[in-house]
């Protein structure tokens, strides 16, 4: 259709504007509705968090018992918890932390997962262990035992590296070790494939090294299904982190993530529900968000529907 | 088959000693001195002796064989004492699993008061998602684009990215806070052994379940519906169609019939991660079954039950994923032979 339609313009000179690979990515995610809605609910999530404190300079820790559980207001567009914090600033505030949790899990489970896909997809020596391996790490019951090793590790860390950084790092990473094996299974399947076309044949015949190969010419061509993964991981490192804080499990009670905020203010639902629903609007929008923009680069990356 | 079934069973049997040794190991690793929560006031040599009667002195292989001794061997003959109120061989000196945090009552006799409010509400919801999901997605999916494909498409969205501990809370403030019509929180004392007490049982347990069940629903919507839509477009059904069968009759016998092959799969495979997403469930509605038991144990240190139900959890991975297996075989003769 659009070949057709820019015809007549670029035909003075005979040929159209080259067309590259992300041009083309890009193309088709602007046209996915979804995509694209989830894409403007998460930058504005973002600026919101990143850029509202500028506007709304209020402490999230100041603590006035005079001005408790305000309903919303211009004062306290979002009211006011039950010491009198201000639920914006803590909204603000916890949406940095549970994002930089999200981001930093998925990058954990990533790099994890794409090395140990590359490795067995790669190396058909290294395949039957290390799958095994992700088959036995798939069958352990991951929330549980997320919350066991937490608990039992949280004050070793809190010692080692403080209150915050100690549960942030503990969190990310197990987060991250117990998330990366549905990545290394589409990394290992898509490997299993590239493997087998002919321009890997050229690059082995003409004495590339092996680890060029992988690095130069496997890795760029799985960096469509480590990307759709990473977007979903994301969502679902959020998700884990807030579960976990919602049990009292996550962070320390002086630092506010969404889901802690979930945790501390569930029993004041009865009269004050603004302090529920709002750290619950803003996991729930992440994530949809998320999970509408993996959509669409899924769609946008496959390179077999085309313009 | 039977190559096949043997085949499988031989890969679960490794796969659960291994979680078994990660999950042991663990805890076990783990900082922290399980005398540590005893008073401060025992004197050193009593608190060394009370490490040695728990064997905690032990090389770490010891205490894992002798803990695999007592899951696999000790407990299911206590069970079967319990159940037939028998008694095989020496059952005194047999030690079960004690649990530290309720004075040495064996960890499975805890478990076994717990099971039957996680079943109710999990099996319940379970139910009632695959009731609901299959016929929506596979309308969804002969009806593509249309009012109802977009209706259910975006109603599994949304299922699927609103955490659980969300849709709760909210489900509270609509139908406990402000319409006053269910209660927020689950009376395990209840028996149902009239009319009204089973209508009782009926509404607190209303609000659990669908929270469940919306869950769950939205996941298996977008996979049978995705499932349909591989199929729809096969030779098979051209074929079938061409031959001049009605659009009901292909869709139910030929269609309907290929794609659920890898929806009850799913179905099974689902049934543990429910077990686990109940976790969350039962802590916001303080249902007492076997996830608040693992969190209330976490958070007095009793080590040997959280071994326990983190591993039941484990068991049930392998056993659905065997499970899964053995129907995908008995569906799909192709997997058996492959």
């Amino acid at each position: 259709m659009t070949a057709t339609a820019d015809a007549p313009a670029a035909g003075v000179l005979g040929q159209r504007a080259p067309r590259t690979l992300w041009g083309d990515v890009y193309r088709r995610f602007i046209r996915h509705k979804l995509a694209v809605t989830g894409l403007v609910i998460q930058v504005l999530l973002i600026l919101g968090i990143l850029v509202g404190p500028i506007i709304y300079p209020e402490d999230a820790e100041y603590i006035d018992i005079l001005r408790a559980d305000a309903r919303p207001s211009l004062e306290f567009p979002m009211g006011t918890d039950d010491l009198g914090r201000d639920t914006l600033a803590r909204n603000m505030e916890g949406g940095r932390i549970s994002l930089a949790v999200g981001v930093v899990a998925m990058a954990v489970a990533i790099v994890l997962g794409t090395l140990v896909g590359l490795l067995s997809g790669y190396f058909r020596s290294l395949d039957n262990p290390l799958m095994r391996f992700t088959d036995m790490m798939l069958a352990l019951p991951s929330l549980p035992l997320l919350m066991v090793i937490i608990m039992l590790f949280r004050d070793k860390m809190r010692n080692l590296l403080g209150p915050e950084l100690g549960i942030f790092v503990l969190v990310v990473y197990v987060i991250g070790a117990l998330g990366w094996m549905p990545t290394a299974r589409i990394v290992r399947g898509t490997v299993l494939s590239i493997k087998e076309k002919e321009f890997i044949e050229a690059a082995v015949s003409i004495g590339v090294r092996q680890h060029t190969i992988l690095w130069r010419h496997v890795l760029p061509n799985i960096l469509s299904p480590i990307i759709v993964s990473a977007t979903l991981g994301v969502a679902s490192a959020i998700l884990i982190e807030s579960a976990l804080s919602f049990l009292g499990l996550g962070f320390p009670p002086d630092v506010p993530t969404w889901g802690r905020l979930l945790f501390e203010n569930k029993d004041f639902i009865t009269y004050n529900p603004a302090l529920i629903i709002f750290p619950g609007l803003f996991i729930s929008l992440t994530i949809l968000s998320i999970n509408f923009m993996g959509d669409g680069l899924r769609d946008a990356l496959d390179p077999r529907l085309r313009l | 088959m039977s190559r096949y079934l043997a085949r499988r069973l031989l890969t679960a049997v490794p796969t659960l000693l291994a979680i078994s040794m990660v999950i042991f190991a663990v805890l076990d690793l783990a900082p922290g001195d399980p005398t540590g929560a005893l008073p401060e006031t025992i004197r050193p040599e009593v608190r060394q002796m009370i490490r040695e009667a728990m064997g905690l002195d032990k090389p770490m292989h010891i205490k894992y064989l002798l803990w695999l001794r007592q899951f696999f061997w000790n407990e299911p003959i206590g069970l079967l004492e319990g159940a037939l109120g028998i008694e095989i061989g020496d059952s005194d000196s047999r030690l079960r699993i004690p649990s530290w945090g309720s004075r040495g009552t064996p960890v499975f006799d805890l478990i076994a008061q717990r099971v039957p409010q996680t079943l109710w509400v999990v099996g319940l919801a379970y139910l009632i998602s695959v009731l609901i999901a299959v016929p929506v997605g596979v309308i969804s999916a002969v009806r593509q684009y249309s009012v109802f494909d977009q209706l259910g498409t975006l109603f599994s969205l949304i299922g699927y990215s609103v955490p659980t501990f969300f849709t709760g809370l909210l489900l509270i403030i609509v139908f406990s806070v402000n319409l006053n019509w269910l209660p927020s929180i689950y009376d395990t004392n209840l028996e149902v052994r009239d009319w009204r007490s089973l209508v009782a049982q009926l509404r607190q347990m209303a609000m659990p379940v669908a929270v469940l069940a919306f869950f769950q629903t939205a996941a298996l919507v977008r996979f049978t519906r995705s499932s349909m839509l591989d199929n729809l477009t096969q030779d098979y059904v051209r074929t079938v169609k061409a031959k001049g069968f009605r659009e009901r009759y292909v869709v139910i016998r030929h269609i309907l019939r290929n794609s659920l092959i890898p929806v009850i799969t799913l179905v099974a495979l689902g049934v543990p991660t429910i077990f686990s997403g109940a976790i969350i469930t039962e802590q916001i509605f303080r249902v007492n079954g076997l996830g608040a038991l693992l969190i209330s144990s976490i958070q007095v240190n009793d080590i040997p039950m959280i071994q326990t139900v983190t591993f039941i959890f484990a068991v049930l991975i392998v056993i659905f994923n065997l499970i899964a297996d053995i129907i995908y075989g008995v569906l799909d003769p192709r997997i058996r032979y492959a």
